[in-house]
């Protein structure tokens, strides 16, 4: 079983394209993406183990790192750049971002909601830093190291130029379409999956400009 | 025109069980980088599980520097395995119960192939010096005739490693349509100023040596400068930890060192045994030829300095392993080769596997690298529709 967020993310994707997962762990995406859309992947990941499994499967994966090996891909070389769950453990989130805008003609991204309100109630209630299910570390040895909310992603993408086609809200009860005016999930999602694109097709909406304060 | 023969070999053959592989000899000349034309010209090789009818499941082997056509059998000289018994044969990652494995000589070589000890027709001599200087990409052109005398249209796959790696890359440029898939491992695109320098000492110690006679030795050859040659090349084969941690300063059958310069310590013999026994196999002439070849390989330079350029052509899938303790073929010169391949979005994997053994790891029992190679080739196999 595919996990559900990538489940979700795999929804987003086009038959027969060419895709690039960064982080693409033990190639479950991939594998999923190639068997059921005939999709050409390839992945980015850092673990050895992951990366032999991977090549095991018959799929081709480099060892590398989102943050410095991105810049060596050529421009719009992919139709889809994908990034699961690892933009918070990058070094510097923004010129990850900036370079799979670059390298996908589609960017897609999927990180955990720091603003989410377990996480805003366990800083306040318990005055500690938050650990919560999907965020189970201390402040000392998590890897998630850029943490960040819905909002604070958004204004990221918009510094970045991008467009936001689609956004989906994870939750414990499966994901659900952002609209590009809602204030709530930044309160109740677990995690969001952004569709972005940086030559300005298929606009969601204006994301700039928001005064929200949930 | 070719015809197939028992190969022949410099040395006498203490292991008559042992399979001497064959020996094809063309007429046609092959032509060299160097300008020259080697006619005629022999690859000695070795085969090892079955062709199918669909000639589909071959699989080339290229051998590093001091390396021959045995990969997978005991060797008729030595008697000494495969040199990648760990990796081919029956049941091993490289499964020869699926696949035809073919594993040459190179151009230049000792073991059979023609080289400099070989006779020149035109004198009725050894070559000596007057054996023309080939490349990495002349190797391969042999390599390919004897693909094509074998009938192969495309091979399954080409893997090596360190030297072999090279040719593996060479393949993938000058035959595109030839490789289905590609595993270069523990190699570069280019000799580094570093490796050309640890060439050139070897070269010197061997051209020092008075019985070298200018290339023109006969049954003695140059040992002593040979051997000093191959103890500076192995140090280069392993890492600094690997040595510590197999002989320290651990002394040689002796409690206290001798205050002389005999070999008090026991990494000093193991070099000694490795001089000594390389002497007996290996020819000192093929040692600068192949050595030279090694030190003029810059794939990029054959392309205007774009290495991206060397694979334009290729649709092969890549899978490149690097060692995170070589320092001969470190991981970077590795990388670069994968970055070369995703400018041209070419269908690329590259392993970076955690070993103290230095360059030399890619023959040895590393489970991270059989894994991956086994991966690798059943994952060919399948594409292939191999059973």
């Amino acid at each position: 079983m595919l996990r559900p967020d990538l489940a979700a993310i795999a929804e987003m994707i086009e038959p027969n394209t060419r895709v690039l997962d960064v982080g693409c762990g033990d190639g479950a995406l991939l594998e999923h993406l190639k068997q059921t859309r005939g999709v050409d992947g390839r992945g980015i990941e850092l673990s050895q183990q992951n990366v032999n499994q991977c090549v095991a499967r018959g799929l081709p994966v480099l060892q590398g790192d989102a943050d410095t090996d991105l810049a060596d891909y050529p421009s719009q070389a992919f139709d889809v750049a994908i990034l699961s769950q690892t933009i918070q453990a990058t070094r510097a989130p923004a010129k990850v971002l900036e370079n799979l805008l670059r390298i996908g003609r589609h960017t897609i991204v999927s990180f955990p909601n720091f603003g989410h309100w377990r996480v805003r109630l366990s800083l306040l209630a318990k005055g500690r830093m938050p650990r919560t299910h999907a965020l189970d570390y201390a402040w000392y040895d998590t890897p998630n190291i850029h943490l960040c909310t819905i909002r604070d992603f958004m204004q990221m993408a918009t510094q970045a130029g991008a467009t936001i086609e689609k956004a989906l809200a994870l939750g414990a009860n499966g994901t659900k379409l952002i609209q590009a005016d809602a204030f709530g999930p930044n309160l109740m999602a677990e995690g969001a999956i952004f569709l972005m694109n940086r030559r300005g097709g298929g606009a969601w909406g204006p994301i700039a400009g928001r005064a929200g304060s949930s | 025109m070719a015809q197939t023969a028992n190969p022949t070999f410099l040395r006498p053959v203490s292991e008559p069980e042992a399979d001497p592989g064959k020996a094809i000899t063309f007429s046609a000349p092959l032509a060299l980088d160097c300008g020259r034309t080697l006619s005629p010209f022999t690859i000695a090789y070795m085969t090892y599980g079955t062709l199918n009818a669909a000639r589909s499941n071959a699989i080339l082997i290229c051998h590093a520097l001091t390396g021959d056509q045995f990969a997978a059998s005991r060797h008729p000289l030595t008697g000494k395995p495969g040199w990648w018994d760990i990796m081919v044969g029956p049941g091993k990652p490289i499964d020869t119960n699926r696949f035809f494995v073919i594993c040459t000589n190179v151009i230049g070589g000792c073991m059979g192939s023609t080289g400099p000890a070989s006779i020149n027709p035109a004198t009725g001599k050894s070559y000596g010096l007057d054996f023309p200087v080939v490349t990495i990409r002349d190797m391969v052109r042999a390599q390919a005739a004897l693909i094509d005398a074998l009938g192969i249209e495309k091979l399954l796959s080409v893997t090596g490693g360190s030297m072999g790696g090279m040719q593996v890359l060479q393949w993938a440029a000058s035959y595109p349509e030839r490789v289905a898939n590609a595993m270069p491992i523990a190699t570069a695109a280019r000799h580094s100023a570093q490796n050309i320098a640890f060439h050139e000492v070897g070269r010197q110690a061997i051209m020092a040596d008075p019985d070298w006679k200018g290339g023109a030795y006969d049954a003695a050859q140059p040992g002593k400068g040979l051997a000093v040659a191959r103890m500076a090349a192995h140090i280069t084969y392993l890492s600094e930890a690997a040595l510590q941690r197999k002989f320290g300063r651990e002394l040689q059958d002796r409690d206290q060192i001798s205050f002389g310069f005999g070999q008090d310590f026991q990494v000093e013999s193991y070099l000694h045994h490795q001089g000594m026994t390389f002497v007996d196999r290996f020819d000192a002439n093929s040692y600068l030829y192949i050595t030279r070849a090694m030190d003029y390989f810059d794939l990029a330079g054959d392309y205007g300095g774009v290495l991206a350029d060397a694979f334009r052509n290729t649709k092969a899938r890549f899978c490149l392993i690097s060692f995170t303790s070589d320092w001969l073929f470190p991981t970077p010169e590795n990388k670069r080769i994968a970055h070369a391949l995703n400018a041209t979005a070419a269908n690329v994997s590259f392993v970076e596997i955690e070993s103290d053994k230095g360059h030399d790891a890619f023959l040895l029992d590393e489970p991270e690298m059989l894994g991956t190679v086994r991966g690798f080739m059943n994952a060919a196999a399948t594409a292939s529709g191999i059973r």
